[in-house]
């Protein structure tokens, strides 16, 4: 039951969340193999952010084990890149782009530490990744969601993770942005790390992600997106709601949700 | 200016600072009501530190306080994870019950010591500086002046030390907790050095006006800056210049100094609120009106590009036909036009209106945004 896979880089077992004798998750498996791109769907919730804050140790779980490359995630910190739902925190805060970009340095330096020079350079080298760096001194309120969003992304970047959660990163950006974080998390999965993301658009899923995990408190199906992504796996995530999902030509998929 | 003269200002000044200081954060993360709370909640922590200690001076008293701010913080909390009540109720639920609580225990054990409601709720500044400290015989100074700048220098060092900390678990508490800064922790140091302050200064200010001078400060600094660290610096020098306005103008009304002071604090922000020089209202109203100026003018300039070279132009290029048009009236029309003239984007040729290249280039930018 618990045999260690060093080779997973997100192994995840018996999670479960509670409020109050009411479980948001109940007793969820996922085993995610380096190197993939992977989406988090389900309806609202189905406690899609609840699993990545219990994995991330934010959330106390009821009961359950993560591990990250085989530790638990306490020793693994540094392996982890966050990005959290942009409507997580107060962009009136007094700090511009550029600083809260540095944020991402913190967990390196550790205690005390003050960031430096080359942790300047690392958040500037992030925001000519997501193409924010003519806005390193933009005071924050100024921004919008799309570029709130790319500032996140840069955060994470600076991490230097090998592992990724965001939760929502598509949430209210525009198509230009989307675009633009598409390719720079298939970048990140080029470089062999491995992503999850919080997904809410069930369409684009085939194109943009490898992997993914269905859930609805309980794990419906984790897999490569080809064998889990199906009409009736959907249909047991959704009860019904999702209209339908037909298989097209080669393969391809198109997916109506109704909602 | 005489020698108690002085100090009063000078205790004044480091109480006002000590209070900003912690009264950023605060401010920052919508908590300033928990200084309210926390600043009538101390009252029960020295009362039951002084029926141990029965030593008003005794340092037990701040940890007593100290203690018993961070149990309101806790049970605010407590309360608010229930879910039945909202946090601004639970608030109000908690500091009541632990300030009543010492009230009581004063007006029934302590009716002779000096530990009376008035002076617990307004403090007394003019007084602070009778009570010196004195070592082997030798006169330091006033014991206020000596409590408070070791309070000012602890909540200066947790903020130049654990600066980057403080921010990230103002900003987004959920990174840092990710990254392993368990922000709880920095979260309940942050409300004891709150209490701390509180209880430092409400010897001084009472436990009311404690309150104007973590927030106000913060908050007038708030409209005028959008960097950290200028923020803490600009409410350090709001609350050392309400210190020492409310010491004049206290002298001036024959009055009670600390409510100088609060007032002192309120009349800053007033000032700033009116006067910033990008958020204030006047600066905010003076952009409306000109940005109701160029709407105007750049309609104008779309409505004539519209009709330019068609049948109807010399119609609708008329200014008193703007009044139908546009629903403006004679007067307004009449400014709009001319304010566009100045601008150069049309001329008048006889009361028909004439794009310049300028005005058209105007209309055609802003239709394509």
């Amino acid at each position: 039951m618990n045999e260690r896979n060093a080779s997973s880089a997100i192994e995840v077992t018996d999670l479960t969340v509670a409020y109050h004798e009411k479980p948001v998750l109940w007793d969820v498996d996922l085993d995610v193999p380096p190197g993939v791109l992977m989406a988090v769907v389900g309806p609202n919730g189905a406690g899609k952010t609840t699993m990545i804050k219990a994995i991330l140790g934010l959330m106390k779980p009821a009961a359950g084990q993560v591990l990250i490359y085989g530790k638990p995630y306490q020793e693994q910190r540094k392996l982890v890149g966050y990005v959290p739902q942009r409507g997580s925190v107060d962009w009136d805060f007094p700090t511009n782009v550029l600083d809260v970009v540095t944020m991402g340095t913190y967990g390196s330096l550790g205690w005390i530490r003050r960031p430096g020079r080359s942790e300047r350079e690392k958040a500037l080298a992030a925001l000519d990744q997501v193409g924010m760096r003519p806005f390193a001194d933009r005071q924050i309120s100024q921004l919008s969601g799309g570029q709130q969003q790319r500032v996140f992304l840069a955060r994470a970047l600076v991490q230097e993770a090998q592992v990724y959660f965001m939760d929502e990163p598509f949430q209210g950006v525009d198509a230009t942005t989307e675009r633009a974080i598409v390719s720079l998390l298939q970048a990140l999965r080029a470089a062999g790390k491995t992503v999850v993301v919080v997904h809410h658009d069930l369409q684009t899923v085939p194109e943009y992600f490898d992997w993914v995990t269905l859930i609805n408190v309980r794990r419906i199906a984790s897999g490569p997106v080809k064998e889990v992504f199906t009409d009736k796996n959907l249909r047991l995530t959704y009860g019904g709601r999702v209209a339908f999902l037909s298989h097209n030509g080669a393969g391809e998929m198109a997916v109506k949700q109704d909602v | 200016m005489s020698t108690l003269q002085i100090e009063i200002q000078l205790i004044a000044v480091v109480v006002a600072a000590a209070c900003a200081l912690p009264g950023v954060f605060l401010v920052l993360r919508r908590m300033a009501l928990m200084s309210d709370a926390i600043s009538h909640a101390i009252l029960l922590g020295i009362v039951l530190a002084f029926f141990i200690t029965e030593d008003l001076s005794s340092p037990l008293l701040i940890l007593g306080a100290a203690a018993m701010g961070v149990l309101t913080v806790t049970l605010v909390e407590l309360i608010v994870r229930t879910r039945l009540v909202k946090e601004d109720a639970a608030i109000g639920l908690v500091f009541p019950v632990l300030f009543s609580i010492g009230v009581i225990l004063i007006s029934k054990f302590a009716g002779n010591v000096h530990l009376d409601t008035d002076a617990v709720l307004l403090g007394e500044l003019a007084f602070a500086p009778f009570d010196r400290l004195v070592v082997f015989g030798a006169d330091l100074g006033p014991r206020a002046l000596y409590l408070m700048g070791s309070i000012l220098v602890l909540n200066l060092l947790f903020i130049i030390i654990f600066y980057k900390e403080l921010k990230l678990a103002t900003f987004d508490a959920g990174l840092a907790a990710a990254l392993g800064f368990v922000p709880l922790v920095i979260h309940y140091v942050l409300m004891g050095l709150v209490s701390i302050t509180a209880v430092g200064a409400f010897d001084v200010v009472g436990s009311i006006l404690v309150v104007a001078l973590m927030i106000a400060p913060p908050a007038t600094a708030y409209l005028l800056t959008d960097r950290l660290a200028r923020l803490i610096g600009l409410s350090v020098l709001f609350g050392a210049l309400s210190a020492i306005g409310g010491y004049w103008l206290a002298r001036g009304l024959d009055a009670s100094i600390a409510g100088a002071m609060a007032t002192m604090a309120g009349v800053i922000f007033g000032l700033v609120y009116l006067l910033a020089p990008d958020r204030g209202l006047i600066a905010i109203a003076r952009r409306r009106r000109r940005q109701r100026w160029e709407f105007a003018q750049t309609m104008l300039t779309i409505h004539l590009l519209n009709h330019e070279g068609t049948l109807e132009a010399v119609r609708e290029s008329r200014v008193e036909h703007l009044r139908e048009h546009m629903r403006w009236d004679m007067t307004f029309a009449r400014r709009v036009v001319r304010y566009a003239e100045q601008h150069g984007l049309l001329r008048d040729e006889g009361g028909s209106l004439i794009l310049t290249d300028e005005g058209r280039s105007l209309a055609q930018r802003a239709v394509v945004t």
